[in-house]
């Protein structure tokens, strides 16, 4: 209708028909279709065909230095039986709840502190920032110290402190179930600045006479956090946490720099393990067929921010008059 | 329903001192507005009898309770904001009721009473949209039935038609000022705008600088300014000053001209001095008026505006009846002596009014 309206009628009848050539020149789909095709051919170059040739590779049995056979879906029948792959997932997963539910916790209450006035309030807010900032490798290697099984700093003081004894220090990467403990604890201190900078920014945009409203009516602090910053909040939360999971289900860096995958593949991730089966094993179809397992989660991981992102109904109707 | 007493009240934030010892004595059901420039402090003022700010010296009280360490949830008072701070995720009951809803009543009891006041505000058939689906004075009303629902001591209004338009506002005064009278609640009203001040109150308190430069009924800040700065700021357009001093029964200005005055003080002659005069109380005076001459005319229709260049001034003037003048004419004014005001040249004090 506008495109109709807007379009000048020609100022006399045209000569002849116009040929294809004039419709794709100035038909204004087509137009759009031009302009876009540069994003696309990006998107294709970077994104569809990895992604293709990923898929592809999971059907075959392609090792490096061979072009692989199609084999059809026998390497994730392996997949199923392989002990080690159903404990990556199995610890991928636990790996993801646990971190994101601490990360989320931790970081909306830091958020809600920083949201207060404090002294010093952007060299706090700046500080918070600072795990965010230090490079995956540097950090991992400073756990890999601190949770060092004979240098551990950890251990020291708790020696110091006449909790445990000299004699016997807590093995902390060597044990599979703490060494799955330090990997989440460091994933978590790395991903909070994240999440409490980013629900900091959503609180912000919740007007201060809301609260005073609220205190008026007769609220109390909880009460003011349950039915006014909560409920507020929740879009942003829908966004935060969508990509906190993402980025959490398919790390890769802080595990490879810690543990890689030890003790006994016990911190292995699906990312992690996905590599080492595919570029350092050579079984590129195997390690295709890892990484090719993780896209139904982080779909469902989509699929939830995508009811999660939905309008919710009191965000509708603007008006403004 | 509760009186409210301000007695001496003081706030500064850090070092700078906004309000420097406010007394206002507010009797049970009266409508009081507070008026004056952007700065003045009267939001703070108001901000202080809600509990949202401290006060750093004086006292307050709500009926015979002193509220100065009294949490805002206790001193049985409701505000309207000016922005209205309506819960954006609540439909239009949900947020009328909260407080009830806070404070554990039956959801009967909070639906009958959001209904009554739904049918006071007229909102019966908005109560299920969110605020966002509202018009503007919609969602004043949804502030006002928020409050009403309370059945609070008392109202605070804080600059709440300001976010209006002007044919809107109008309309909304009228309904604040007719809810008022039916409910007979006692309401604190926070404006900048005098004509709201004067429409609505029963007690204006004009605020200057932190201070309360005088309060009064509206009719009598008008007829009876003390100073300057009252004179100047109730009343629309505003008094024209003309500097000059006192010369028995008249007034002399600077360049010579003359305008008529009633008694004034003795000792003031030949002292410089400040001529008020409001420019509804010009008029044409074509054996003894001054004067002046046409600069513009804005006629609106209930009256003309003309603006005049009187002794080297420019005043205004308004006439009810119909003048065809043009910019450029030479028109002579005078004034009724009974209603000029005097003002002292240094101080801005009223010397004498007649």
């Amino acid at each position: 209708m506008t495109d109709a309206a807007l379009a000048r009628p020609p100022a006399r009848p045209p000569v002849r028909e116009p040929t294809a050539w004039d419709q794709l020149k100035v038909n204004r789909n087509w137009l759009g279709f031009w302009f876009m095709l540069p994003a696309m051919a990006f998107l294709v170059l970077f994104l569809v065909y990895p992604l293709g040739k990923g898929l592809w590779m999971s059907f075959t049995d392609a090792r490096i230095g061979r072009e692989g056979r199609f084999v059809g879906l026998e390497n994730f029948e392996w997949l199923i039986e392989d002990s080690d792959f159903v404990r990556a997932l199995v610890f991928t997963i636990v790996f993801t709840f646990v971190a994101s539910a601490v990360k989320f916790a931790i970081g909306l209450y830091l958020a809600l502190l920083l949201n207060n006035n404090l002294p010093f309030k952007a060299f706090i807010r700046s500080v918070v920032l600072i795990p965010f900032i230090v490079p995956t490798v540097l950090s991992a290697v400073a756990f890999w110290w601190i949770f060092d099984t004979q240098f551990s700093v950890i251990t020291w003081g708790l020696v110091k402190m006449g909790i445990i004894d000299r004699g016997s220090p807590i093995n902390w990467m060597g044990d599979p179930f703490l060494a799955q403990c330090v990997v989440i604890f460091a994933n978590i201190w790395r991903g909070i600045p994240f999440i409490a900078i980013t629900l900091l920014a959503g609180l912000q945009t919740v007007s201060p006479s809301l609260y005073e409203a609220a205190t008026l009516d007769g609220a109390t602090k909880w009460q003011n956090f349950r039915y006014v910053t909560y409920p507020l909040l929740t879009p942003i939360i829908a966004v935060v946490m969508t990509f906190s999971v993402l980025f959490t289900f398919t790390d890769f860096q802080l595990i490879w720099a810690m543990t890689r995958g030890g003790p006994v593949n016990a911190t292995h991730l699906m990312a992690t393990l996905s590599y080492q089966r595919g570029i350092l094993g050579g079984n590129l179809g195997e390690g295709a067929a890892i990484a090719i397992s993780m896209v139904p989660f982080l779909l469902a991981a989509i699929m939830f921010s995508w009811f999660g992102l939905q309008r919710r109904k009191w965000q509708q109707g603007e008006n403004n008059d | 329903m509760a009186s409210v007493d301000i007695r001496d009240v003081r706030k500064s934030f850090g070092s700078t001192a906004i309000i420097h010892g406010v007394s206002v004595p507010i009797a049970d059901g009266e409508f009081v507005v507070l008026v004056g420039p952007s700065g003045c402090g009267k939001s703070t003022l108001l901000r202080m009898i809600a509990g949202l700010e401290n006060i750093t010296g004086g006292e307050i009280a709500i009926g015979d309770r002193v509220v100065n360490n009294v949490p805002p949830k206790e001193r049985d008072i409701a505000m309207v904001f000016q922005n209205y701070a309506l819960y954006p995720h609540m439909t239009v009951a949900a947020n009328m009721g909260f407080s009830l809803k806070l404070r554990n009543a039956d959801q009967s009891e909070i639906d009958a009473k959001v209904k009554r006041a739904a049918e006071i505000l007229n909102l019966g058939a908005l109560l299920d949209r969110f605020p966002r689906q509202l018009s503007g004075g919609q969602r004043q009303r949804v502030a006002m039935g928020r409050a009403i629902v309370r059945d609070p001591q008392v109202f605070l209004f804080d600059e709440p038609l300001s976010n209006l338009d002007a044919k809107l506002r109008v309309a909304m005064r009228t309904e604040i000022k007719e809810l008022h009278q039916r409910l007979k609640t006692t309401t604190v009203y926070v404006t900048h705008d005098q004509i709201e001040a004067m429409t609505m109150a029963d007690k204006i308190v004009v605020m200057h600088d932190g201070i309360v430069e005088q309060m009064g009924a509206p009719l009598d800040l008008y007829d009876n300014p003390i100073n300057m700065f009252v004179a100047g700021f109730i009343g629309s357009p505003a008094m024209n000053f003309l500097r000059g001093k006192i010369d028995g029964q008249s007034f002399v200005l600077e360049g010579g001209a003359r305008l008529p005055l009633g008694n004034a003080p003795a000792a003031s002659a030949d002292t410089p001095a400040i001529y008020g005069i409001r420019p509804e109380h010009f008029l044409i005076d074509n054996e003894a008026g001054a004067e002046a001459e046409v600069v513009v005319v804005e006629p609106t229709g209930s009256e003309i505006q003309v603006v005049a260049r009187l002794d080297g001034q420019e005043v205004i003037a308004v006439f009810r009846e119909r003048h065809d003048f043009r910019p450029g004419e030479k028109i002579r004014l005078g004034t009724d002596r009974r209603v000029t005001h005097l003002f002292d040249a240094q101080s801005g004090k009223t010397l004498a009014r007649h």
